[in-house]
């Protein structure tokens, strides 16, 4: 092999790496990870209607990177649309809720304000901040301070927004998540938490990209084979676009009006 | 007393009145209205017959207490312990407390100018014990070169005892508190009483009376008092800070740590702001302190206003507790948690303490009483929570709605089982995958009358997960209503 074959070949690697891998074992979620880096921010979308979806990934992925513990921001009009954080759901999901310290704030603002004094304690693992709607005052400065503060301070932040359109913002990345349909139990159960996931953006890296996922609380990871093995629920492999389902999904929404 | 009422008035006679069984009658009376020959206990009509341009207003003798306790914080720049004497005094232990102002009178003259400045006019007098002080300034005697014939000279009234028993000691001839003095004890308690008798050696002095201060003074307490009051709310704050580090060194010397503490900032013109922080674990960490102040003073809802200055800053540590050397030394874990503590603190101390809580588990199996939300600054031990079932998904919803939204079912369901297709929020859900019912009786042996609910795990077409119950069992009552509970993820 001549010096520039070896070269491309090398290029090829780099460029390939940081690009979630498709279809791989059910250990590595090396996507998730590399996707969801610490000490950032990163930002989860979620409609109105998928809410509990954002929120469950969310604390699926601050398990997944062992990034306890969290402190969880959220104002009382969240609590009044979205209802209450339910302990016991929390725990079955995986966390730990011992260590979770919940703040409930008036507003925005004041989410801001506990939001810039909770980046800075080192003591956290993982900052999660919940917003229902538009939710203005979290803009680009906003999320640009929030950024600079967890750089320095090693807290990751989810910023978690549900019924929220994506504006401009300095975070590192930023993901859509939607409930998938899980693969049932006997008996026609619901089956494990299941999230359909987009990557919309990503700093220095490749972005667009869609999982369908299933939560194993009992490993800690998300698992991509479950979708993967023919289930008739499923779509053929992991990793591979979503849109055709979810396109007839979001019709379906459509017709949802934002409540509240 | 309204204070206003007296500062810089036209010369128009006030007088307060009080509604009697008798009729209405006066109770308070301003110098004017004294000087035009009024008393108390005069009806209100034969006061107004005598001064017609009498000013009356209703008395208020909760108002009276009110301005009465201001006062008494007020004083507490001069002495710790201070205490009301009903329904127009105050007491003030001054022992050891007069080194600032160079002598007793000193003191009493700089309070005498600052509530001049209010508009009161006071008087007062120095005594061994409280009791000798209170009679000296409330009755005027002949003038005596010391305090013991001073007290000698009051009028048997200074012995404060009923209108008859004064009375009856005049018409005895005993007009002078030195008269009855002169008595044996014990033939004054036999004709007016053992109360007598025990004012009497109060009096002299033979017996102390307690002085019973309003609050219970603070183990550490630290001030600074300035000649020239300071205008600027930042620089009384670098004051506050240089308290806290004396402050947290009394309290390195006992081993302890400071869990409440109160500021108290002293206008010159004798107005008294209070700001009080807590911490969930006592600390003698300053930087800490001073960033809860400065939350506490963002937080006001009247903001700090310095007026014509401070001139006095003092620090109090209310409540501290067992901190040593050692615990400072916080590694690895503990240092987190150490942190995660002081961000809760000062997040309460922002918003509030309820607002910033941790979850504890709970003995109920009704899903919404299942667990507590507390306050995390009172820190209770880590309950251990029931771990899932391996393999299991989750059985209960991350976001529980409460109450729970009812829901509408819009097919007929089979008996016992879930609803194929409901509306909630307006939108149509199609359930393809359900799982229950899981029945959840009501607590009867606290309530007779509550429903059972059966509860199902659903999931619709789209994959979201949904915790919907049935009020009531179909034996129960006819048309049982469905909600829906909580969300999955």
């Amino acid at each position: 092999m001549n010096e520039s074959s070896a070269l491309i070949a090398r290029l090829k690697r780099i460029a390939t790496t940081g690009m979630p891998t498709q279809g791989d074992g059910r250990a590595d979620d090396a996507w998730l990870t590399q996707g969801m880096a610490k000490a950032q921010l990163h930002e989860v979308f979620a409609t109105v209607d998928d809410a509990a979806s954002g929120a469950g990934f969310a604390v699926a992925s601050v398990l997944a990177a062992r990034a306890a513990p969290v402190m969880w921001l959220r104002t009382e009009a969240s609590e009044r649309q979205g209802g209450r954080l339910h302990a016991t759901g929390l725990v079955e999901m995986g966390l730990d809720v011992t260590s979770l310290v919940l703040a409930v704030v008036e507003d925005e603002a004041d989410l801001l304000r506990a939001a810039a004094d909770a980046a800075r304690c080192h003591g956290l693992g993982t900052l999660l901040i919940e917003s229902w709607g538009r939710a203005p005052k979290i803009d680009l400065t906003a999320t640009r301070r929030l950024m600079l503060a967890a750089e320095a301070s090693g807290v990751t932040i989810l910023s978690l927004r549900i019924g929220a359109e994506t504006v401009p913002s300095a975070a590192a990345s930023r993901w859509q998540v939607a409930a998938c349909r899980s693969r049932p139990l006997e008996a026609d159960a619901p089956g494990k938490p299941a999230f359909d996931i987009e990557l919309l953006r990503r700093r220095g890296g490749q972005a667009g990209l869609r999982w369908r996922v299933e939560w194993d609380r009992d490993a800690y990871i998300f698992d991509q084979t479950a979708f993967a093995s023919g289930d008739p629920a499923a779509l053929p492999g992991a990793g591979i676009p979503v849109a055709a389902d979810r396109a007839a999904a979001d019709d379906a929404a459509a017709s949802v009006r934002r409540t509240g | 007393m309204r204070p206003h009422l007296f500062v810089g008035r036209a010369e128009t006679p006030v007088a307060f009145v009080e509604t009697m069984s008798g009729g209405v009658r006066l109770k308070a009376l301003d110098r004017e209205a004294v000087r035009a020959g009024l008393q108390p206990g005069l009806t209100l009509a034969d006061a107004r017959a005598r001064v017609p341009e009498l000013e009356v207003y209703e008395h208020d003798a909760h108002a009276d207490h009110e301005w009465l306790e201001r006062l008494a914080d007020g004083c507490q720049r001069y002495t710790p312990s201070v205490a009301l004497d009903e329904p127009d005094g105050l007491i003030l232990d001054i022992a050891g407390c007069v080194h600032e102002f160079e002598g007793e009178r000193r003191l009493a003259a700089d309070l005498e100018e600052r509530l001049a400045r209010r508009g009161l006019l006071v008087r007062h007098a120095f005594g061994d014990t409280p009791d000798t002080a209170r009679a000296l300034a409330r009755y005027a005697g002949a003038p005596a070169p010391d305090e013991k014939r001073a007290v000698k000279r009051l009028p048997v009234a200074a012995l404060g005892l009923d209108e008859d028993a004064t009375t009856a000691l005049s018409r005895a001839g005993l007009k002078t508190v030195g008269d009855v003095m002169a008595r044996p004890l014990a033939t004054i308690a036999a004709r007016f009483g053992e109360e007598a008798a025990m004012m009497i050696r109060r009096l002299d002095g033979s017996v102390k009376g307690p002085i019973i201060a309003r609050r219970t003074v603070a183990r550490i307490g630290v001030e600074r008092r300035f000649a020239e009051p300071i205008a600027r709310t930042e620089y009384a704050l670098e004051v506050l800070a240089e308290l806290a580090t004396e402050a947290v060194a009394q309290l390195a010397d006992r081993h302890e740590g400071g869990r409440r503490w109160e500021a108290r900032l002293f206008r010159a013109d004798g107005l008294v702001q209070r700001l009080r922080i807590e911490t969930g674990q006592p600390t003698r960490d300053v930087a800490l302190l001073m960033r809860l102040f400065r939350e506490r003073i963002d937080s006001l809802a009247d903001p700090l206003d310095p007026g014509f200055g401070y001139d006095l800053v003092r620090l109090d540590v209310a409540l501290a507790e067992k901190l040593d050397a050692s615990q400072l030394k916080l590694e690895g874990g503990e240092a987190q948690k150490g942190e995660v503590a002081q961000l809760v603190d000062q997040l309460g101390t922002r918003l509030g303490r309820a607002r910033v809580r941790r979850f504890s588990a709970r003995d109920s199996h009704i899903p919404e009483q299942a667990e507590l939300m507390l306050p995390a600054a009172e820190a209770p031990a880590p309950t251990p929570w029931s771990a899932p079932e391996t393999g299991e998904p989750p059985l209960r919803p991350i976001y529980l709605f409460d109450p729970p939204q009812p829901i509408e079912s819009m097919m007929a369901e089979v008996p016992d089982g879930p609803p194929h297709r409901f509306r909630w929020r307006r939108t149509v859900h199609d359930v393809a995958h359900s799982e229950g019912p899981e029945r959840i009786a009501g607590e009867w042996w606290r309530r007779q009358d509550i429903p059972t609910r059966d509860y199902y795990r659903i999931e619709d077409r789209r994959g979201r997960r949904f915790w919907i119950f049935r009020h009531g069992l179909y034996s129960e009552m006819e048309a049982p209503r469905w909600y829906l509970h909580g969300v999955f993820a």
